[in-house]
């Protein structure tokens, strides 16, 4: 017999994985699908951890609202689900005279969108509070509600404590239809097999064009992939204290200079369009380009500190703004389609799609109720999600008391960022079990230090074949055929 | 094993550095000395180093790495210096307080009176090079897969291609091949060879494994595994010469471009670092800016050859047991040794507390006025007789010795003044 479910979230990237919590405080099943082999391993897994202030967006755009809505809700939800967020503020930097006078038309923006604490700085404010900046700075715009975040750690807590509220999380497991009555969703196909549900949710980021057009909606909506590259730095060697951007321009927000909740300074992305929804590769040209971009706002930035690359993609859409008179092309989609029951339909929630996200949940909530779902909080629900203990933010005595519970703690596999054998058993045997080396990594941060995980790498792979029960042949970096090892030695091939 | 809180010289690493460094300071008098080693066992990376060439210069033999850090090993445990295994540093303070934890011996919190830094190096990686393309599995440092190879029993791929002709890069070249394993080539971006000519000629020459000099990635293909790489040919100015690109494929590129010292314990303990090489800078006995913190080996800078680490690991243990020994001698303080009655002198004048361990130390003195009796040549500490022995005579043109011995120590110990004096029986 078919499993059904009330509500069915396709995605678990941070949008998909948010709304999962959202419903599991109602009464209704939940079920969340995702098609790689761990939650947030999409856009949500690279990109600059920003949580925008709101200045950016077009004001009247549904991208606008939801980023400044979103934004003021993050320090509630960090404190239900423990996960790290800094409001530390950002600063729009302009270098030369033409640059300053195009924050007046930001500062402008931000006001119509509704951004709180924006304020002007002069040149000289912006030099002393910057130590690493372009001395040829002009001024800035200082936004304070701007804020900093660990996208894995919002993503995999969210999802966690829907786990913990009774939703249900399918890895591994990829979208192939929906099973349709009439004009009305009943249900999914997906390669684990038929799911039927109420209400189906496309949360499929770089995918949701090709999940809206399988139900038949906006078959004029297409994804187009904009590449940003970045490269990270050693916290020993540089230290950008602050969320630098340059003045925007028809591009996008530019190259930022900016750090991550670990210390280390990151630069990036660029934009580049590209054709292929699995495309992170860096290239040369990217790279520079990054680079001389991030040189305008830090010039002292030296290629030796660089310890980590990446690149993500961003779901660029053309949904088109709805408010009338607003002609802009590239607004967040969220409706329930008229022609097709049982869908939530979401598309092209590119940057500030983080910042954005729990009011988008919000908003999906809403349009649900408008829909005539009448939706009754469980009884039971808990709000709250209590982090794991981390070695790295223990003081000496903390640390000595937790290996003293759990000598496991006492074993530090990664020697860069000081991850313990017992943080990394705990992630395997949580909520959303990490299965894979990436999974481990985008949990406890292990292995993005300067060694890049040379040291703790096979010592991960042991633990997770033991934790497991199975082979460390077995054991992959990031899912089917990204296994690390392929055969004991000793071994005549084929054998 | 009992962790004590003092020792007079801590080890950090138990490469060959560390080792030596371990040997030497317990031979240089120091009594406390702990070896402490983040891995399982003893002996640093030279465990994954099975391939031979260790030991000719200091053994005039040619030992595979283990069996070379075997002979270090056994004189470790034969001088009884302690060992901390599977034990991670976290921190060490300019005041040489060692902070470290392990599943064993839980969250520890020691001090010593000088430490040996011998964390060795670790390699350069990938985004170091910034070498573009996509991330896979399948990238590897050479070492990591060396310890996979060698130590785990497990082969990291079946088609190889190395970046770099570093040393361990080519023998990895060779141990592949050993095991079955196709090594498709082996890329360089300089014009020269960086590793040294006998792993040329044993490991890639013997092999038929080519080397591509001014060659390097150009980019890394494939989404889960590494599919292929894309090499091409670099001119003088290092820049990719167009239309000299290759798709090579494998599921496997090991990176062998270059070593690092590894020193962020160094610098938490305020050690200054040389920006050329990114090792500690250190007078000749390898001692740092940091008085009574050393540092031997790779940590320094990187050797070419294990021999000549063990040498300074040899050096900078010899000059840290010997501050050791100095700085006890300060901490424990010393005893006065005055003359009392009937006696002009003696020498020694003080008395090293440290030094009262097993060995008896003489007090030599001469006496004022002649004594034709037999006379008591006494020690005391206040109204307390410490030690004493007879004399049939004293006469200030012959020495008189009185021997504290063991059996006496304790008593010396109490004391802040020991009075000689000569007197009738």
């Amino acid at each position: 017999m078919l499993e059904k479910y009330d509500y069915i979230v396709i995605g678990g990237g941070v949008v998909g994985s948010v709304i999962t919590r959202w419903l599991s405080k109602y009464e209704g099943s939940v079920l969340l699908i995702e098609k790689e082999s761990d939650i947030c391993m999409g856009s949500t897994s690279s990109n600059t951890a920003i949580v925008h202030a709101g200045y950016d967006p077009l004001p009247g755009s549904l991208k606008a609202r939801m980023n400044v809505r979103g934004n003021e809700m993050w320090d509630t939800l960090a404190g239900e689900l423990e996960f790290p967020f800094e409001r530390r503020g950002d600063y729009v930097v302009a270098i030369g005279e033409e640059e300053f006078s195009n924050l007046t038309t930001l500062i402008e923006q931000g006001k119509k969108n509704g951004v709180p604490g924006m304020r002007l700085l002069m040149g000289d404010e912006v030099r002393s509070l910057e130590k690493e900046i372009n001395p040829e700075v002009s001024g800035a715009l200082w936004a304070e509600t701007g804020g900093i975040c660990d996208p894995f750690a919002i993503t995999i807590s969210a999802a966690e404590n829907a786990v913990v509220n009774g939703a249900k999380v399918m890895l591994n497991t990829a979208f192939e239809d929906f099973i349709m009555d009439g004009d009305r969703i009943i249900g999914i196909k997906t390669n684990k097999g038929d799911f039927g549900c109420r209400w189906a949710i496309n949360c499929a980021g770089l995918y949701s064009d090709v999940v809206m057009h399988k139900a038949g909606v906006r078959p004029e909506f297409k994804i187009i992939p904009r590449k940003g590259e970045y490269f990270v730095f050693d916290r020993a060697d540089i230290t950008v204290n602050n969320v630098l951007f340059p003045t925007p321009t028809e591009k996008g927000k530019g190259i930022l200079v900016t750090t991550t909740l670990h210390g280390n300074t990151i630069i990036g992305p660029n934009s580049v369009l590209i054709d292929d929804k699995e495309d992170r590769s860096c290239t040369t040209a990217g790279l520079d380009e990054i680079w001389e971009g991030a040189q305008k706002l830090v010039p002292g930035l030296k290629r030796k500190h660089i310890i980590g690359m990446f690149a993500g993609l961003r779901p660029y859409g053309n949904g088109p703004c709805k408010t009338p008179g607003i002609d802009y092309q590239h607004d967040y989609i969220i409706e329930i389609p008229e022609k097709v029951k049982g869908f939530v339909n979401l598309g092209g929630i590119e940057s500030p799609g983080l910042a954005s996200s729990p009011a988008i949940a919000e908003e999906v909530v809403a349009m649900l109720q408008d829909a005539g779902e009448t939706l009754k909080v469980k009884k039971d629900w808990n709000p709250i999600r209590r982090s794991r203990p981390r070695f790295r933010d223990m003081d000496h005595k903390e640390r000595e008391r937790m290996i003293r519970l759990d000598p496991r703690y006492g074993r530090v596999i990664c020697r860069c960022e000081n991850v313990t054998e017992g943080e990394i058993i705990a992630e395997i045997h949580s909520p959303i079990p990490a299965t894979t080396y990436d999974a481990i990594k985008r949990r406890t941060w292990l292995g993005t230090g300067r060694c890049q995980g040379g040291f703790d790498m096979p010592r991960v792979v042991e633990i997770l074949a033991g934790e497991l029960g199975v082979s460390p042949l077995e054991i992959t970096k990031k899912g089917s055929g990204s296994d690390f090892l392929s055969r004991p030695t000793k071994n005549v091939e084929g054998k | 094993m009992a962790v004590k809180e003092l020792y007079d010289v801590i080890v950090i690493g138990s490469g060959p550095g560390g080792l030596a460094a371990a040997i030497a300071a317990k031979k240089a008098g120091a009594d406390d000395v702990l070896i402490i080693e983040r891995d399982i066992e003893l002996g640093g990376i030279l465990l994954q180093c099975i391939h031979n060439g260790f030991g000719v210069e200091i053994f005039k033999e040619d030992l595979p790495g283990p069996t070379y850090s075997q002979r270090f090993i056994k004189e470790v445990r034969a001088l009884g210096i302690e060992t901390m295994l599977d034990t991670m540093v976290l921190d060490i303070t300019p005041l040489k307080k060692v902070y470290a934890s392990s599943k064993q011996h839980g969250f520890v919190v020691l001090e010593a009176r000088s430490i040996v830094l011998a964390m060795g190096c670790r390699e350069r990686t990938r985004p170091m090079i910034r070498i573009p393309g996509t991330r896979p599995s399948g990238v590897y440092t050479a070492g990591t897969a060396q310890r996979w190879t060698n130590v785990e029993g497990y082969l990291p791929g079946k088609r190889f291609v190395i970046l770099g002709s570093g040393d361990i890069g080519m023998i990895m070249a060779r141990r592949l091949t050993f095991e079955g394993a196709k090594v498709e080539r082996v890329l360089e971006v300089m014009p020269h060879l960086t590793g040294l000519t006998r792993n040329y000629v044993q490991c890639l020459l013997d092999f038929d494994i080519q080397l591509q000099l001014r060659h390097t990635v150009k980019r890394i293909i494939g989404n889960d595994r590494v599919e292929a790489i894309e090499s091409v040919k670099v001119d003088e100015k290092w820049k990719p010469v167009p239309g000299t690109e290759e798709i090579i494929p494998c599921d496997t590129l090991l990176l062998s471009v270059g070593l690092i010292p590894e020193n962020e314990l160094s610098k938490k303990a305020g050690v200054l670092l040389d920006p050329r090489i990114g090792g500690p800078i250190v007078d000749d006995s390898f001692q740092t800016n940091v008085p009574g913190i050393f540092a031997a080996g790779n940590v320094v800078h990187v050797y070419d050859l294990v021999d000549w680490v063990t040498e300074a690991g040899y050096v900078a243990g010899n000059a840290a047991g010997e501050y050791a020994i100095k700085e006890r001698q300060k901490e424990t303080g010393s005893i006065t040794i005055q003359a009392g009655d009937n006696v002009r002198y003696v020498v020694p004048q003080m008395l090293d507390k440290a030094h009262l361990t097993d060995k008896p130390i003489s007090l030599q003195m001469r006496v004022i006025n002649p004594i034709e009796d037999p006379v008591w040549v006494e020690a005391h500490d206040g109204s307390n007789l410490v030690a004493r022995k007879a004399e049939r005579y004293v006469r200030p043109g012959e020495m008189v010795t009185l021997k504290l011995r063991p059996k006496h120590f304790d008593d010396v110990r109490k004391a802040g003044t020991l009075t000689i004096s000569v007197n009738p029986k």
